[in-house]
């Protein structure tokens, strides 16, 4: 099928728009930016349908193929209503982060940061632990008896024969 | 045989409750499954030594070739004596190696029993995938065991390592069990066995030789052999009874039972022999030679586990008939003298409080028993006859000296079987002697009497020991049948005490004699040791490689997770960028044939040129409600273009719907500075420009290919007779949305009244504020009054009062709650537009919804324009106005469309009809003549209730709530 260059044109620069706007910092401009975002994609969908005919209301002694493609009218129908409830809660979001924080940018993740500035050195994991002889800690334990001439790191296997 | 299993994990999970009852003493009760099972299993032998053995299968999941296969058979019943036999004595033991207040006890003792029973599946199972399952198990529990001391950072480190290691090389012996069961066409053990000869023919395929390596890995991680030795002495970090059963007797010997497992079957392979005899021996020389330097008692047992498990691998792995039964005979030896040995070192340590030799001295003066004991065992892994260590050492030495003379291979067996036992002499003495003699320069340990019941285990077990050295013929009865699998020879051997005067004989005495010369000179020995160059410690290379691969993630984590969202998309979208060119270059399809004007709409140039000014002015806007005008202003231009395309129902929706979104724009909006945040400059802008010009052309681009990809009719052709002889209308969208499509309507809605939801949460921040205050509870004048600070124009405060002396009427002369509005609020011609107005857009919005089955409208457009109403009324009025406007609470109306949906969607099925049925329903009706009804129309009512919900609960929480929180503030 061939399409209609103007309105690909169109949802081409209401793309790039989207986009631009989607990077940016400022909450409110996201937000446009998906809005463009999703005008553009209707657009797309729209160009599908192919040219335009008559609306799709059933009559006698139209063809079928006489109407402009109803099945991507009805995607685009449910997109617009989806782009309505998306935008209330991203506004709603903008709203309490203006509310609680004063702020109305996309901010860095700290945590994320925190993660990557980290050292790899863990103490549960690399700290050195002394080799243990015995599992019965001696203060706990009163069966045991150091005797005092018995020093530990003294006495090698060596010459005690 | 399934039974016995599931006692061991039923009683496991009742455990705790007993050790509350009982203290430590439960852990006798728990003994008790294994001793029984033990005794269940001796009345098995003749049936397990049956030729058919003896087998239970249960169906699991067949697809996947799983299934519950148990097999008992002479060497799962040899193995079954080690696990359950071993694992009864040590439960035992743990009844007084234990204090009374110790905590945790109740866990440790279901852990240690249920390990019992996994062991017993795990030499049961007859089924690689259930094998591995146990396997796995076995891994997870020792982690738990190992780690029992939790506050000990050296007994969570041991225990994290050895699960690490030995996941390792099972999920490496995974990939090589399902590679073994693929070629083979089964994974029934017997099947896989049976097929193996056939399979390595002609060297075997690259596949098999990986399987065998793969799975070999995984016994070798299992069973502690070089080059993972190191988790083992590491694991010593567990409590004593722990080691004696995991780490001598049953689990480590989990890879030695894979490798005797498959051995009739695989040894053949030459991949096998390598990975057996080189790593086998390598280790067994490692672990004598460290075993011989470490000063604490259970580290030098560790070690020469270590050695010994090697030593087994080879015996096991060698693939004849002598050195399998000399294998299996090892195997059972060393399981009795090790686990001895281990709990006499529970026991050293337990009564003086160190197992370190430089400070033990004279205890086998303090305790004989216990001495004789250890000596007994000591002897018996040293080679001294009439033990089980001498007994089974012969065999195996007979079935290398009979290999030795095929080949140069053999050769090197031999001597280096020669070399690790005379290490072995060497360690058992240097354990006898740091444990009990007494040394010159050290006083005599303190050491309280041993009470009976605490010795009891490894007494047994070592008198298991010199029964088996005195009588081996049971033993050699067991294993034979086993043995005899690798064919017959031309000679078969036996497990003897006395063979007469063999080669073997004179080997073992010189093992001997060479083992004391190296016990005796171990000053100058060590004095040796240290001068060797030390080569690299295993524990450090694995630490090292754990730091390394630290870093690395933290590295890679750091570069790519940087918490910023430009970051991200900036990554995302050039990625799908040029991955969609890729695929544009490399697919080359060709684009489509395009046409600039359509000859149906050439008005559409207009009103994209408007669609296009508006998104390019919203990307430049910097102050925030002109961006917002400008997206809306793209939105509308869109609109129009709906409308020459032919789509009146999206031109209808896509203007309400801009007008309910640039509404709650404002009211969200109106808290937040007028301008914009500075668009950010620089580099990032320009890198903004690029992607979202490649991102539009990209765009275009795939539009072009993929219409040009469309050669199929739409099936949207048939949509028009569809709606109209099964839906009952003529208006095809309408009815694709609430009959062809209604699932993904309904699943929209739901989404609707999700989003409703989100925001009112979001705004509500105390309560949910579901009931809107009546007008009659505020005061006149109430809402919005503006404060009279000194910055207001003298002119304005005029207005201002002027204002106030006119319009403060208290009756309601419009709108119901225009008087609680503040005077300078009120717009009286809005509020007679309103009250104009108002009902016309209800009475339109039901008619969109009723006639929307026909012609343009349904529940989306109707709903919307409700919404709209309201909103007039709360712009008007302020928010008791909208109170008073809505019936009923945004919720009911959520709640009320998606039931509503929902039982459109549900009814036809109590009819016996399918979901989301319709039907038309024909009527005639005084005034209105004859009625044609859709039931699709009931689910286009709950859409129109969503709809309207979601405006609603947009307004009260966007405006009235926001209203209150200003006023407030």
């Amino acid at each position: 099928m061939s399409a209609n260059l103007t309105l690909l044109v169109v949802m081409g620069v209401l793309y790039a728009c989207g986009i631009y706007l989607l990077l940016e910092r400022s909450l409110t401009r996201v937000l446009l930016g998906l809005m463009l975002l999703t005008n553009a994609t209707n657009i797309l969908l729209l160009t599908t349908g192919g040219y335009a005919g008559l609306a799709p209301l059933v009559a006698k002694d139209i063809p079928a193929d006489a109407y402009n493609d109803p099945l991507p009218q009805a995607l685009i129908l449910t997109s617009i209503v989806i782009s309505l409830a998306v935008t209330a809660v991203m506004l709603g979001l903008i709203y309490r982060s203006w509310q609680l924080g004063r702020v109305d940018e996309v901010q860095d993740d700290a945590e994320d940061k925190r993660v990557a500035e980290q050292h790899g050195f863990d103490v549960e994991d690399d700290s050195h632990v002394a080799a243990e002889t015995t599992e019965f800690v001696p203060q706990e334990d009163e069966s045991v008896t150091q005797d005092d001439g018995a020093q530990p790191g003294l006495f090698d296997d060596e010459g005690t024969s | 045989m399934l039974i016995i299993l599931v006692l061991h994990f039923v009683v496991a999970l009742v455990a705790p409750v007993g050790f509350r009852w009982l203290g430590r003493n439960a852990f006798y009760v728990l003994a008790l499954v294994p001793a029984g099972s033990f005794l269940w299993l001796l009345t098995q032998h003749d049936g397990a030594y049956s030729p058919g053995a003896i087998e239970r299968n249960v169906q699991w999941i067949p697809q996947l070739g799983l299934s519950l296969d148990f097999r008992l058979d002479p060497l799962s019943w040899v193995m079954c004596l080690l696990v359950l036999g071993v694992g009864a004595l040590v439960l035992a033991y743990c009844a007084r190696y234990f204090k009374k207040r110790d905590a945790g006890l109740g866990a440790f003792g279901a852990e240690l029993l249920a390990f019992a029973g996994v062991m017993f599946g795990l030499v049961t199972a007859n089924n690689l995938l259930l094998m591995y399952i146990f396997w796995e198990l076995t891994s997870v529990l020792s982690y738990l065991l190992i780690g029992y001391s939790r506050h000990r950072l050296a007994a969570r480190r041991a225990a994290l390592q050895a699960l690490v290691v030995t996941t390792l090389g099972g999920l490496a012996m995974l990939v090589g069990l399902i590679l073994l069961g693929v070629s083979a066409g089964s994974y029934r053990l017997t099947d896989v066995l049976a097929k193996g000869p056939e399979l390595l023919g002609n060297g075997g395929g690259l596949m098999i030789n990986t399987a065998i390596v793969l799975v070999l890995m995984g016994a070798v991680s299992k069973s502690a052999l070089f080059p993972f030795h190191f988790w083992l002495p590491g694991a010593m970090a567990a409590p004593t009874p722990v080691s004696a059963y995991l780490h001598a007797a049953a689990m480590v010997k989990a890879g030695v039972y894979l490798v005797a497992r498959l051995a009739p079957g695989y040894s053949a392979s030459s991949y096998w022999q390598w990975c057996v005899l080189v790593l086998g021996l390598g280790t067994m020389l490692l672990g004598g030679w460290r075993a011989l330097r470490e000063h604490d008692l259970k580290l030098i047992l560790a070690y020469g586990t270590v050695s010994q498990l090697g030593f087994l691998t080879v015996m096991v792995g060698l693939g004849t008939q002598a050195a399998a039964l000399a294998g299996l005979a090892l195997l059972l030896a060393h399981g009795l003298f090790k686990a001895t040995l281990f709990l006499v070192v529970g026991i050293i340590d337990h009564q003086t409080g160190t197992r370190d030799i430089r400070l033990l001295s004279g205890v086998f003066s303090s305790a004989p028993v216990l001495g004789v004991v250890a000596l007994v065992a000591a002897a018996s892994m040293a080679g001294i006859p009439p033990l089980a260590g001498f007994v089974a050492k012969e065999s195996a030495l007979d079935a290398l000296l009979g290999n030795a003379g095929n080949s140069a291979v053999g050769v090197m067996a031999l001597t280096a079987v020669v070399l690790g036992s005379v290490l072995t002499f060497a360690y058992s003495a240097r354990f006898i002697w740091g444990g009990f003699a007494p040394k010159s320069g050290i006083s005599t340990t303190n050491f309280k009497p041993v009470p009976l019941t605490f010795l009891a285990a490894p007494l047994v077990l070592s008198v298991g020991s010199v029964v088996y050295g005195c009588w081996p013929g049971a033993v050699d009865g067991w294993l034979a049948p086993y043995a005899a699998q690798f064919g017959p020879q031309e000679e078969s051997s036996h497990v003897a005490l006395w063979h007469g005067l063999t080669p073997a004989l004179g080997l073992s005495g010189a093992i001997i004699v060479a083992g004391i010369v190296l016990f005796v000179s171990r000053t100058a020995v060590g004095t040796a040791m240290d001068r060797l160059p030390q080569g690299p410690n295993a524990d450090s290379v694995y630490r090292r490689v754990v730091a390394v691969l630290d870093d690395v993630a933290i590295a890679v984590t750091g570069r790519t997770q940087r918490g910023s969202l430009f970051f991200y998309l900036a990554v995302i979208l050039s990625t799908s960028i040029v991955l969609a060119w890729l695929a544009i270059l490399w697919g080359g399809q060709p684009l489509a044939k395009v046409y600039v004007i359509d000859p149906g709409s050439p008005v559409q140039l207009l009103a994209g040129a408007v669609t296009v000014a508006g998104g390019l002015a919203a990307a430049r806007a910097n102050k925030r409600f002109l961006a917002v005008l400008m997206v809306s202003v793209s939105g509308y231009g869109i609109a129009l273009i709906f409308a020459l395309q032919g789509a009146p129902d999206l031109a209808l929706t896509q203007m309400l719907v801009e007008t309910v979104v640039l509404i709650a724009f404002v009211l969200a909006m109106r808290t937040l500075p007028a301008r914009l945040r500075e668009r950010t400059a620089g580099t990032r802008r320009a890198i903004r420009i690029v992607i979202g010009v490649a991102f539009g052309i990209t765009m275009v681009v795939v539009a072009l290919t993929a219409m040009a990809g469309r050669t199929a009719v739409p099936i949207s052709t048939a949509f028009a007779q569809l709606a109209y002889q099964d839906g009952g209308g003529a208006n095809i969208v309408n009815v694709t949305l609430v009959d062809i499509r209604a699932w993904d309507t309904f699943g929209e809605i739901s989404v609707l009244a999700i989003a409703a939801t989100g925001v009112a949460s979001l705004i509500f921040v105390r309560g949910r504020g579901d009931r809107l205050q009546p007008a009659s509870t505020a005061p006149t004048g109430s809402v919005g009054r503006t404060e009279q600070s000194p910055g207001h124009q003298h002119r304005d405060i005029a207005t201002l009062e002027l204002s106030r002396r006119f319009a403060t009427a208290d009756s309601d002369a419009w709108l119901v709650g225009g008087r609680t509005l503040a005077p300078e609020r009120r717009s009286i011609i809005f509020e007679v537009a309103t009250r104009l107005v108002f009902h016309s857009m209800i009475i339109f919005s039901v008619y969109l919804l009723l006639a929307g089955h026909n012609s343009p409208g349904g529940g989306f457009a109707g709903g919307l324009m409700a919404g709209l109403a309201l909103a007039i009324r709360y712009l008007a009025g302020g928010r008791f106005e909208l109170g008073e406007a809505a019936p009923v609470r945004a919720g009911v109306m959520l709640g009320g469309g998606l039931g509503l949906a929902a039982l459109t969607a549900l009814f036809p099925l109590l009819l016996g009809g399918d979901v989301f049925q319709s039907a038309i329903l024909h009527f005639t009706l005084p005034v209105f003549g004859d009625i044609k009804f859709a039931t699709a129309t009931f689910f286009d009512i709950g859409v129109y209730l969503v709809v309207v919900g979601l405006v609603l609960d947009i307004l009260r929480s966007l405006g009235a709530e926001v209203d209150s929180q200003q006023e407030a503030s």
